[in-house]
């Protein structure tokens, strides 16, 4: 099965791609590592008229930093970002979360923009930027619109873009910063996989060690990336002893509402939940222990 | 039918300057209009890595680019890999040899994935080829003897970079942990 009929366009510009985009609004697509959408034109179950291949506007790769932000553009690739010192030191999580994205083949072309704006339920970067308060940068005739990840994901595959929207870099603020770590845990069925479920942490500890501010995200239980609030408040001002991780964990899983399908059952995805939560609140918490800075 | 789009690229150090259609995918370029069959069209939606080649130096699924977004792209194929008089690779002789193949569909993707990993790590260690060729699938082997043999080349050509002659036998007789 081939993909249908298109008309290819290769912008040059962030401006002309944006221009291209309002000219053919839902039957344009972008196209950025082409890891999700070229194998959804081959099964025909994407088939839009035109494709807007991003690929070739220069200097939208950049990953850099400002005044305690990240900045990591569109056509920035998942393992330029996993290898990067600057995020690997700054946003750690990030870091690892894209580690566990896909194989290495993948995630060279595939990008870390395209992972978020495709939006999978179970994709670990948009739990990343969801943890990290990050947020996506859009741009349009119209202008520029700055989204948080918790008003982005919407549902399955689906984001808050408007067709002519184009999003042009993520916002990652740094948490290295003091008595604070972080850690991204998932289950897959074989390596590379898309995770059965996924857990995304950041714990600032005060200094008598109990907990400042916690963030976790989880993906793969429920219809988009889930931030686990009520777990968050519960740890607030809290020592994060076992007792209490495990209470965090219970919690958690309650939260969830996973659908089961052939990779796992609902059920299943609830006790990884649990097991999940646990395990990454344990690791952040030790790295942020260990050392003052995000580790 | 939408425009036809000008190309021109290098495969095997050949150069091309083409006219394709904007939905001709990498590998059916290659396979239908470069009669370049070597690269396997496996699942066709970037799950098998039997489609593997090297774009500008880096492993890549051919099935899932178009050939209209490689103007100026230099591409590998594993019909590189061989000598003109048809003498096998160090890596091709190490999967003869080490029973790294059986049917041989995914084999071509496995080549090209070893190549890439044998540039930059000349001697791996079976962990490193593992996490290498994790997305590229086979039926067959069950891996073992696929580990096996790029651990293999690895040894030849180490020893071929030497200054030595590169072993003929490559067959490995202490297992996988090389
Ligand atoms: C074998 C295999 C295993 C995989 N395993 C995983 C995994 O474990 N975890 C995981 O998360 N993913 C996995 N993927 C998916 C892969 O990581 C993709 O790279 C990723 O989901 C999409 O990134 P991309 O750059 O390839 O985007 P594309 O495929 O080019 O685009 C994806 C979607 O996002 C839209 N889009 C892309 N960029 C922009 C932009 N800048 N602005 C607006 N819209 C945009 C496109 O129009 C399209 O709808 C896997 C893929 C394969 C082939
Ligand atoms: S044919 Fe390309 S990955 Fe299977
Ligand atoms: S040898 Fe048959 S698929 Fe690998």
């Amino acid at each position: 099965m081939k993909p249908a009929a298109f008309a290819y366009l290769a912008p040059s510009s962030v401006e002309e791609a944006v221009d291209r985009l309002a000219e053919h609004g839902p039957d344009a697509r972008v196209l950025a590592g082409g890891q999700s959408l070229v194998r959804l034109m081959n099964t025909r179950l994407a088939t839009p008229s035109v494709v807007v291949d991003v690929n070739r506007i220069p200097d939208l790769d950049h990953i850099g930093a400002d005044n305690g932000t990240v900045h990591v553009g569109a056509i920035a690739r998942q393992r330029s970002c996993e290898l990067a010192p600057l995020v690997r030191s700054r946003v750690p999580l990030f870091a690892e979360a894209c580690s566990q994205v896909a194989h290495v083949s993948v995630r060279k072309r595939g990008t870390v923009v395209g992972s978020v704006a495709f939006a999978d339920p179970c994709a670990e970067l948009p739990a990343a930027l969801l943890a990290l308060d990050g947020q996506v940068v859009a741009r349009s005739r119209a202008g520029e619109r700055v989204i948080d990840a918790d008003d982005f994901f919407v549902g399955p595959f689906e984001n808050s873009l408007a067709p002519d929207e184009f999003a042009v870099e993520l916002r990652i603020p740094v948490t290295a910063v003091e008595r604070t770590g972080s850690a991204f845990v998932e289950v897959s069925r074989r390596h590379g996989d898309l995770p059965m479920c996924g857990a995304s942490t950041v714990v600032q500890l005060d200094e008598d060690g109990a907990v400042a501010n916690a963030r976790i995200a989880l993906c793969g239980v429920g219809q988009r990336p889930m931030r686990a609030r009520d777990t968050e408040d519960l740890l607030l001002g809290q020592r994060p002893a076992d007792e209490l991780l495990a209470q965090a964990a219970e919690l958690t899983a309650a939260a969830t509402d996973p659908i089961g399908d052939c990779h796992a059952s609902a059920a299943f995805r609830r006790h990884l939940a649990r097991v999940l939560t646990r395990r990454s609140l344990q690791t952040a918490v030790a790295r942020a222990r260990k050392e003052d800075t995000d580790a | 039918m939408p425009d036809k789009i000008r190309i021109s690229l290098t495969v095997n150090g050949v150069g091309h300057d083409v006219l394709v259609e904007p939905r001709m995918l990498l590998v059916d370029f290659l396979r239908d209009e470069l009669q370049l069959t070597g690269t396997h069209a496996g699942c066709e939606q970037g799950v098998c890595g039997a489609c593997t080649v090297l774009l500008d130096g880096e492993t890549t699924r051919s099935c899932l680019l178009f050939a209209a977004q490689l103007d100026g792209s230099s591409v590998r194929t594993v019909e590189s890999l061989a000598r003109p008089d048809g003498s096998l690779h160090p890596i091709q002789r190490a999967f003869t040899e080490n029973h790294g193949l059986q049917c041989g569909f995914c084999t071509p993707g496995m080549l090209m994935a070893a190549c890439e990993l044998l540039e930059h790590t000349p001697l791996p260690e079976p962990e490193d080829v593992k996490d290498a060729l994790s997305g590229n699938l086979c039926r067959c082997t069950g891996y073992q003897n696929i580990v096996r043999s790029v651990c293999a080349a690895g040894r030849v050509l180490a020893t071929a970079e030497n200054g030595s002659h590169p072993a003929s036998e490559t067959a490995e007789t202490t297992g996988a942990s090389a």
